[in-house]
Formats: C-alpha cells, structure tokens, sequence
C-alpha cells in the first residue's frame, strides 16, 4: 500500500499507509488525521478537506474538475497553487510518498 | 434475499421506525419489501454505493414510489431531484455556484442575531414548544429572508413542504391529507418563484441571474427547489436536535462546555435521527448487489436513516455522541444529489445550538413530545420543554 503523509500547520505529521481507490480524504479520516474535517462527506460542496500538495508531485493527481476549481475558490485558508480537495483526489500506487500540508483552518 | 411484509410507510412503523431499519440491515444487503413490490437497501455501505452511481441508480423516474415513467407526477418534476445528467449538471451547477461555501457565510452574522433575539425570548419564558416556537420559528424566519420571500404568506411553506415529502410516498392517508392541505399553498409558492416576487440580492433572484440560459418557467422551478427542501428538513433537524438533548443531558452538558462545537453536534443529530429518512432510487439496468440481482427498471427504497445507524459503519451506532466523528453520514445524501442546502442546514444549526448551549443549563420534557408523520421526514408535531 502507498505510504502518504499528512503534515498539520503546527509541523506535527502523520504517515499512513493509504488503500488504493479512496480518496486522500477518506483516508485521513479512516486514520482520524485532524485537520481534514470533510463535512459534506467528500461531495464537494463544502471545502474542509482542503490541503496543499507538494508541488513536485502536482502532476501525479488528476487534473481539476469545474466543481473542484470553484470549491477552492471557497476554503477557509489562502488558496495557493497547489492546492486540492482530497475528496477529488484517488489514491494509486503512484503516490507513494506523497505530502500533503494542512491548512490552518478549514471551517 | 429475504421479502418483509412491514409497511414502511404505516403510522406506528413512522413514529419509531428504528426496530423495522434493524430489520432490514439484518435481512441482508437487498431486501424485497412485498406489500409495495420494490427493492430495499438499508446497509451504509450499499446505500451509500446506490447514492453515488447514478448512471444505475436513476432519479428521473421520481424519487418517491411513483414511477414517473408509468405515472404522471403531482408536480412538474424538480430540475435537480427529479432529473438525471446531462440535464442534472446543469441545474445542479447553477444552484452550486449560488449556495457556495463563501456565500453562506456571508449569512453567518445575521443568522447569529436572530439566533440571539429568539433564543433570548425563549429564555424569558421558561417553557415552550421546542417545535413551534423554536424549530419552525428560526428556519421560518432566516431562510425566507435569504431567499427574498416576502414576510406575507410564509405559513405556506409548510404544508407545501408536508406535501411534497409526503408525496414521495405511496397514497397512503398521509399523502392524502397533506395534498388536501397543502393545495392552496401551491399558488404562493408558484407565484413567489418567479423573479418579479423575490427580493432583489436574494438568493431566488440570485437563481434568477445565474439561470440565465433556462427558460423563465425553468428559473421558477429551481427556485421551487428552495422553497420545497429548504425548510421541513431544517426544522426537523432543529427540533430532533433539543429532544435528543432533552434525553440525554450529558450530551447537553458536553454541548454547554463547548458551545463552539455545535456544528459537530448539528452533525451528529442529523445522524443519529435522519430528518430525511428514505428516497427511492429507480435501475436503469440489471445490476447486482451483494449477490442479488435487481432488473432494470426498478424501484429500489434507500433507507438513509438505517445506514446512519449502522453497526457496520458506526460504532455504537445507536449512541448520540456529539464528540464523534460524524462525517460520512448519508443524511444529507450523497453524490451528484446530495442536499445542496447543506452547508445553509449546518450554518443554522450551528448558530442556533450555539446560542442555546450559552444561555441554557438545563432542558427538560414539560409534556409528552408528538411525531409529526411523513412517509419521508423524521421529526416532531410538539416538544413542550422548560429550560433554565
């Protein structure tokens, strides 16, 4: 299983082993990682499951789809350049090792 | 795959319809259910499959019991409910871009004062129906307002409400009676979807705007979706919300202690008590599920309020635990149809309890609480209580 690891604002992080096929979401929340709060259940429609991807592994995820593009335009922490929703993101085997950042606040 | 006889829909199975979800999750990840000739699911992990493959589990076909495709519907189908893609999309995108995370907030500070206002009268007098006074008054008052509803003819909303979710079941006493109730009201609410009758920055002129590409007739009925599921639901959440506080007051005082967590709790009472309780899905091809084949074209009852109690998915399912994780819940649905109002519910949830976990220590029963039955929504006719 991909390794992925969650790192919180305060520096504090969290590598767990991910099951292909959930999302980035999903998975933070089967491990009970704080910082992804995910209210609507991985719909997109609400933005709390916002987190910044390494930018060096940006291209491994999926492009971003109209619904995605419009709820980051809606999160609780700056929008940056690498940000995603881990609702929309899938878990392959590809992203072992990937590093997701929490932002500050999602609510 | 095992058939029940039970009526879902039948008064004494609607006032308590937990023993009959325990049922159902127990016979199996499909159930036959005899007495109306339709498919059940009543497991999360099924039901929350069902929700998220529309291309299988179709909608235009209605999501009551009537099947749209052999009955003419009492209403002009709802663009969003009602519908399947392509056409879905874009009506689900319009209504989106409208009741966006960023937009709802911008309510954040009015909803708090009315919240305060009401709350503090409520306070004052000690005792009151949770229901009436508190569940319906707060819901009754900011979302119309948001809307640009004017503030005559708002006791409409209600029975047309009452109507439309007990439309979605079979023609049952319920159904009858709510259509018979809810028909004056159908004239407010068609005229007060069109743009002339809605307030100008509000949320249905704003659909107005954005639905530019719709016909006029169009625009009104995705302002009709407002108005149909915008209230009822809150309201039941609202008053399911103080019962349940009013049963186990050592979730209040854990409430009381954090007030700032009554978003979390909002989230667990919808949960735990499904203010929307069922919708049928119809198959658009043989699919099987959990080793049971179901054959195209037909209609298959979700039972979202048995998944969100499911020991499947949920430890101690049956608690009311406000410090749990709820997230996950179907209780909003989920999907390409999940509630779009959702982030609308959690805001006035979360101010309203918030403002009540300040000002109140104690809530007891002062009278027996009476269901309201629906054939679709859970929750309360009357909650006498007295606070201090």
């Amino acid at each position: 299983m991909p390794k992925v690891t969650y790192v919180q604002s305060d520096g504090t992080s969290r590598t767990v082993e991910a099951t292909v096929g959930r999302s980035l979401m999903q998975v933070a929340i089967d491990h009970g990682v704080d910082g992804i709060v995910a209210e609507c259940g991985g719909n997109a429609m609400c933005a709390t499951c916002h987190v910044y991807v390494d930018p060096a592994r940006l291209d491994d995820l999926g492009p971003l789809c109209s619904d995605e593009e419009e709820m980051l335009d809606c999160t609780a922490s700056p929008r940056a350049a690498t940000s995603r929703l881990s609702c929309q993101l899938p878990v392959t085997e590809d992203l072992d090792g990937l590093v997701l950042r929490l932002p500050e606040e999602q609510l | 795959m095992i058939t029940l006889d039970d009526d879902p829909f039948a008064d004494e199975v609607l006032a308590d319809p937990v023993p009959l979800h325990r049922r159902l999750r127990d016979a199996g990840p499909v159930v036959r259910l005899g007495r109306y000739d339709v498919w059940a699911m009543a497991r999360a992990e099924e039901v929350t499959q069902a929700l998220n493959d529309p291309a299988t589990f179709c909608s235009s076909a209605g999501v009551g019991l009537s099947d749209f495709r052999k009955e003419t519907p009492w209403r002009p189908p709802s663009l969003l409910l009602e519908a399947d893609a392509p056409e879905h999309d874009r009506a689900r995108h319009t209504v989106t871009s409208v009741l966006t995370p960023k937009v709802v907030k911008t309510y954040r500070d009015t909803f708090a004062r009315e919240a305060e206002k009401l709350v503090a009268a409520l306070v004052a007098r000690g005792e009151f129906d949770a229901v009436a006074d508190f569940a319906e008054a707060f819901p009754l008052k900011v979302f119309p307002d948001a809307v640009g509803l004017p503030a005559e003819g708002r006791e409409h909303l209600l029975p047309y409400g009452a109507m439309v979710f007990n439309g979605f079941g079979p023609r049952n006493h319920l159904f009858t009676e709510a259509m018979e109730r809810g028909a004056v009201a159908r004239e407010w609410i068609a005229e007060h979807c069109r743009a002339e009758n809605l307030a100008p920055g509000g949320l249905g002129a704003r659909i107005h705007e954005a639905a530019s590409e719709f016909t006029e007739e169009e625009r009104a009925l995705l302002v009709r979706s407002f108005l149909s599921a915008g209230v009822d639901t809150t309201v039941h959440a609202l008053g399911n919300a103080v019962l349940c506080f009013a049963l186990y007051p050592d979730q209040w005082a854990a409430l009381r202690e954090k007030p700032e967590s009554s978003r979390a709790a909002f989230e667990e009472v919808v949960r735990f008590t499904s203010p929307v309780q069922t919708f049928f899905r119809t198959t658009t091809r043989d699919v099987e599920i959990g080793g049971v084949r179901i054959p195209a074209g037909e209609k298959v009852l979700l039972f979202l309020a048995a998944a969100n109690r499911d020991p499947r998915r949920w430890p101690d399912a049956d608690t009311f635990d406000i410090t749990r994780r709820a997230a996950g819940h179907v209780g909003f649905g989920s999907g390409v149809h999940a509630c779009v109002g959702q982030m609308f519910a959690r805001l006035e949830g979360e101010v309203l309890l918030a403002e009540l976990a300040r000002r109140v220590t104690t809530i007891e029963l002062a009278g027996e609480p009476r269901p309201q039955l629906s054939n679709t929504l859970r929750g309360l006719a009357s909650l006498p209580v007295r606070v201090r």
